[in-house]
């Protein structure tokens, strides 16, 4: 260890001030023992805007989706200057390009050269959410809040029993995870089933249609010359009627399937996103100290792993929405 | 004798959800692994790409799972 740097004044001033920090806020978490399981609530809550009848509903979650694409765009804008600057590239640089050198090699062993067409929304994709999941587990989220009196039910139906009661103190934290508001997780998943639809027709053009119209059967038409004659003929006949009916309604249902799609995607990143801030919650309830750290970092690889399952799996339903289907009719 | 709050049935609703929900998942999760180590072990090679998709194939058998957290949660927050 390094501790040459303590010495100086600066190094003095900085651990003097890192020993009050902490200490001050252990004397306030021992001091203050009034410890309240925090409100846990599935929906975002509201956050209270003052002089503002809720014309504006702004959940808590939407400064957090800020301060995500502060950081892409900062991340950008930086690159971006620093690729006009001479001489060596700076590490910041290297890094950059190393990741995105990394996911596009990691999707061309995927999908093949494909992967070019799908690289930018699938790396926005992993990004966002990957930095979103992130930024939840900084200091400050779901703690720094507005109390806002809770009034129960019951509390209000029968008004004698209103002031015995008193206010009920429920904390709105400003900030939340983004990804534990169902609206933001279900506005990932509608886009992606959309840009399937939409890269698919890019790639193939109308015979992407033929996905879901696929009033087909596997062998062609018979000749009326060479046809069967008899039994033979008219049950051979009525087989392949039904199976050109069955084919098309199974493409039918393909439309259906595509657009169910949208709820396995929104429910796994809100139920793992929503899970680990309660299980932050309760943890850090129980006792706030030393114990957390492992569940924070039980949170940082559930936030990368389903940034990575989400970008994975939107790439391999682009990947099968542009692949043409004309191989599949010769298998009998 | 009951505990305050919600009443029993709520109560013993989300318990049950989230116990029954979780077996089947945490079996085919168990199960996926132990093939994927059998693939390993057969072809080492490929084990990059094998361990990559034993993740998405787990998180996608773990998602079940979520889902009947969610519904647990449901039950006990939204009553």
């Amino acid at each position: 260890m390094n501790l040459k740097a303590v010495k100086t004044p600066r190094g003095c001033l900085t651990l003097i001030f890192i020993v009050l920090a902490v200490g001050g806020l252990f004397a306030v978490g021992v001091l203050r023992p009034e410890a309240r399981l925090p409100v846990i609530s599935l929906a975002a809550e509201e956050i209270p805007i003052p002089f503002q009848d809720p014309v504006l509903h702004v959940p808590n979650t939407l400064p957090s989706t800020w301060l995500t694409m502060l950081i892409l765009i900062g991340i950008g804008v930086a690159y971006r200057r620093s690729l006009r600057k001479e001489g060596p590239p700076s590490r910041f640089r290297v890094a950059v390009e190393g990741v995105a050198e990394g996911m596009l090699g990691f999707m061309q062993n995927a999908v093949g050269k494909k992967a070019r067409i799908f690289f930018p929304l699938v790396a926005t994709f992993f990004l966002f959410i990957t930095i979103s999941n992130w930024c939840g587990i900084l200091p400050g989220f779901g703690s720094i809040g507005v109390y806002v009196a809770h009034h129960s039910e019951e509390a209000a139906a029968t008004e004698e029993h209103a002031e015995e009661h008193g206010e009920e103190l429920e904390l709105i934290p400003f900030f939340r995870s983004a990804n534990a508001h169902l609206s933001t997780t279900l506005a990932l998943a509608v886009v992606s089933v959309a840009a399937a639809q939409y890269f698919g027709f890019k790639v193939l053009g109308a015979p992407y249609l033929n996905k879901y119209l696929n009033f087909k059967a596997s062998s062609p038409k018979p000749d009326p010359a060479t046809a069967k004659k008899g039994l033979e003929g008219i049950i051979s006949k009525f087989a392949r009627v039904v199976e050109i009916l069955v084919n098309g309604i199974v493409g039918l249902l393909e439309i259906i399937l595509e657009m169910l799609k949208v709820l396995p995607f929104s429910f796994r990143l809100f139920g793992n996103i929503f899970a680990g801030e309660v299980l932050l919650f309760v943890v850090s309830f129980l006792f706030a100290f030393i114990f957390p750290i492992i569940f924070l970092g039980l949170e940082l690889f559930v936030g990368l792993i389903q940034g990575l399952i989400f970008a994975m799996l939107t790439l391999v339903f682009f990947s099968i929405a542009t692949t043409s289907h004309h191989g599949d009719e010769s298998h009998t | 004798m009951w505990p305050e709050g919600l009443d029993a049935v709520t109560q013993a609703a989300t318990a049950f959800t989230i116990m029954f929900g979780v077996i089947f998942p945490a079996i085919s999760i168990g199960w996926i692994g132990s093939k994927a180590m059998e693939a390993i072990g057969r072809n080492p090679e490929a084990s990059g790409g094998i361990l990559t998709s034993m993740i998405l194939v787990a998180a996608l058998a773990e998602a079940i799972a979520i889902y009947a957290l969610v519904v647990a949660l449901a039950i006990k927050f939204v009553a």
